[in-house]
């Protein structure tokens, strides 16, 4: 009776067979996906590029997509080989701020000034990608999930900014600009605390 | 009857089969399989098809023609000699073929099929030395070559057909999310 019991506790006690990663590593593409939206701030400072490069139109509208992820990537980049980059929660609250002021006041600042505006803030959010990556088994994967989120959510931004061809439009853009700066300012409160 | 049950649970658990080892349908669909899973190789024939495909009808009939061939050269050579492009440099046919899509360069198509030709020959030699030590050899590689040649049709099809405004856009943005991958694969290896 009691040898029965033992083998029916052992049986039921028998953990499952965990072949693949734990939930949270970079096991995948999946995981990598999540990673970008999950933080308020990326995703705030993401929605706003594309927000302004609606507002700034051609070329600024498809420039920023096709250039934001190498730049992007090269942030991750010097993170995963260590290289260190000082203030880069700063960086990221400080994209929100001047991201959300340059919607809130329909910024237009020759094409140049803008690109290096934004791709200097896309090497902080790089980089903190970089540096907050977990070792996986997929480096690949999870790096294209990141990356291809990203796109998303400067997707997502574009496409509400296409709301700026109506007067109203352009009046809620505004706001929503000053909402992500206001945002960015408390990133930047929890940043120095 | 429940003891020689509870014993029949604990000693005989199923093999964990974490990784794909054979499809059980012999080394072609072993090939196509490997092909399929692995992103490494599917990536930069993407990007090369939406790079010929962006170039036009005669590019992108090249490029499908000669990728596959030189795939299957470039595997028969890796499979006999087991001399392949090393796995550490699996980033730079992403980083090179993303970049050259985001960056939409009019290349001429002799310049397009000799791109073509040299990342079928590296990606090729690194699938015949892998599939050689599977013990899969030319038979798997043939079905590498096949899959391949499946993947760049479809792909370069897709991208003359739909290149209009936008889409031209986008497959530049798919390039250059190709492109990141290949940087940030290289900071992997690099870490």
């Amino acid at each position: 009776m009691i040898k029965r019991t033992i083998l029916l506790f052992l049986v039921l006690l028998a953990s499952p067979a965990l072949a693949h990663v734990q939930p949270g590593e970079a096991g995948g593409f999946v995981s990598g996906f999540l990673h970008p939206i999950s933080g308020l701030d990326h995703v705030l400072a993401m929605v706003a590029v594309g927000l302004w490069g609606a507002q700034l139109g051609a070329p600024a509208i498809w420039l920023l997509p096709v250039t934001f992820p190498l730049v992007m990537a090269f942030g991750g980049f010097l993170g995963l080989v260590g290289v260190p980059l000082p203030g880069v929660e700063f960086g990221i609250a400080a994209s929100a701020i001047l991201l959300g002021a340059a919607v809130m006041t329909e910024r237009r600042p020759p094409l140049y000034v803008a690109a290096a505006l934004v791709g200097l803030f896309a090497i902080f959010h790089g980089h903190a990608h970089g540096t907050e990556l977990p070792p996986g088994q997929s480096g690949l994967l999870y790096s294209l999930g990141f990356v291809v989120a990203t796109g998303c959510l400067h997707a997502i931004g574009i496409a509400i900014g296409a709301i700026h061809r109506w007067p109203t439009g352009q009046v809620a853009l505004r706001i929503a600009g000053g909402g992500v700066g206001i945002a960015g300012l408390f990133f930047l409160w929890q940043a120095a605390t | 009857m429940k003891l020689p049950l509870a014993l029949a649970l604990l000693l005989c658990p199923a093999i964990v089969h974490a990784h794909l080892i054979s499809t059980g349908l012999g080394p072609v669909y072993d090939g196509i399989t490997h092909f399929a899973l692995t992103p490494e190789d599917v990536l930069p024939v993407v990007a090369l098809a939406v790079l010929a495909g962006l170039r036009g009808k005669v590019h992108a009939r090249r490029a499908i023609f000669v990728l596959p061939l030189a795939w299957l050269a470039g595997g028969i050579v890796g499979a006999s000699s087991r001399v392949a492009m090393p796995e550490a440099l699996a980033w730079l046919p992403l980083l090179a073929m993303g970049g050259l899509v985001a960056a939409d360069l009019r290349l001429s198509p002799t310049a397009t099929t000799a791109i073509a030709a040299v990342l079928g020959l590296l990606l090729g030699g690194a699938n015949g030395a892998a599939m050689a030590q599977a013990g899969a050899g030319l038979r798997g590689v043939t079905g590498i070559a096949a899959a391949v040649f499946v993947v760049a049709t479809l792909a370069s099809a897709g991208t003359v057909a739909w290149q209009s405004g936008w889409m031209r856009i986008a497959w530049r943005v798919a390039g250059s999310w190709i492109a990141a991958g290949g940087l940030l694969l290289l900071g992997w290896s690099l870490r």
